[in-house]
């Protein structure tokens, strides 16, 4: 079995959660890998692959005086996974517009449908309580290129909505 | 030719600051050759400076020609470059042989004039836009000891940012 476990964390943002997780987590001897951390609607998240040889509950118990201390909610969970795996994304995709239901299920869709394999989404509301705008930044690859792929987002942009496709053109150096 | 040993970071070498090229003899031209067959030799290799493979010379080469449909001055030997004039912005993406497995978000000026001379010696003027111009930055960077790990900018950094003269 791999010694990878994910954490997945949320709590009320305030200071420290990171700095106060990620050293109990060194002093029970993990080591971290790959993370994904935000302030989300006023919460932070946190994604985080930790490798230990502890169990999932010994590694449960080393955090557990920060968790409560912090009132967190947290879960390890063992995962299949390795580093030094990254791969390039090839497309970028921005998407943007008045919010409204579905917005997100339909563009997400119509990738899908062309044939794109999402490898990175952040999205946020902005605007106001009035007239909130939804706002999407996707990276991924486009598996069957990107003519099946524009001609996917044209379906979404119908519905007034503006949708961006841009390749992703990377320099190695 | 040799395809010669990329250095890697956290190698510390590879922030040192290369010294201009003094004469163009024989043992230039042969480190020349190899550093092209090294260059060519990387995964998409568009570029590379005389630093990534440890001789802190101010060389570089950039052959952007593979790439379809873009602007180039085909296979450039650039020694002791100087960038004259910047213009415009762009964020885009790229990723180091001496920094493996990571790509990252830099800005770059999107159209530069540079001087380098040749491997004659020759004074040489380019002009570069758009994926080549940031290729030579990004090999100029590494004469002054900089990796784009120094200039990287958010994922995020791009959204609205997009010329629209229309
Ligand atoms: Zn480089």
């Amino acid at each position: 079995m791999s010694e990878w476990k994910m954490l997945t964390l949320v709590g009320q943002d305030k200071p420290g959660i990171v700095a106060k997780i990620t050293t109990a987590l060194f002093e029970a001897g993990s080591q971290l890998g790959e993370a994904s951390m935000m302030r989300l609607g006023g919460n932070f998240t946190i994604m985080l692959m930790v490798k230990s040889e502890q169990s999932v509950e010994q590694l449960n118990q080393s955090i557990e005086p920060v968790v409560k201390e912090m009132q967190l909610s947290s879960s390890f969970q063992s995962i299949e996974a390795s580093l030094h795996q990254h791969e390039i994304p090839d497309t970028r995709i921005t998407v943007y517009g008045a919010d409204r239901p579905g917005i997100v299920a339909k563009a997400t869709s119509g990738l899908l449908d062309a044939g794109f394999n999402i490898m990175d989404l952040e999205s946020d509301v902005a605007g106001d309580e009035a007239n909130p705008i939804y706002i999407m930044h996707i990276e991924g690859l486009a598996v069957h290129g990107s003519e099946a792929l524009e001609r996917a987002m044209e379906q979404i942009k119908i519905n007034g909505v503006h949708v961006d496709v841009t390749p992703i053109d990377v320099m190695i150096g | 030719m040799t395809v010669l040993d990329i250095l890697k970071y956290p190698d510390e070498a590879l922030k040192q600051i290369s010294q201009p090229v003094e004469s163009f003899d024989e043992e230039l031209s042969t480190f020349l050759a190899n550093l092209e067959e090294t260059m060519r030799a990387g995964p998409g290799g568009v570029g590379i400076a005389a630093a990534q493979v440890g001789y802190f010379s101010r060389i570089a080469i950039v052959d952007v020609s593979s790439k379809p449909k873009i602007k180039h001055n085909g296979c450039m030997i650039l020694i002791n470059p100087e960038i004259k004039t910047w213009e415009g912005m762009k964020v885009g993406r790229e990723g180091c042989m001496s920094v493996p497995d990571y790509t990252g978000n830099v800005i770059r000026a999107e159209k530069i004039t540079l001087q380098a001379c040749n491997a004659q010696g020759e004074l040489c003027d380019y002009e570069c836009e758009a994926y080549e111009a940031r290729a030579v930055q990004h090999e100029l960077d590494h004469l002054d000891g900089l990796l784009f790990l120094d200039r990287l900018v958010s994922r995020r950094t791009d959204l609205f940012k997009r010329k629209k003269y229309k």
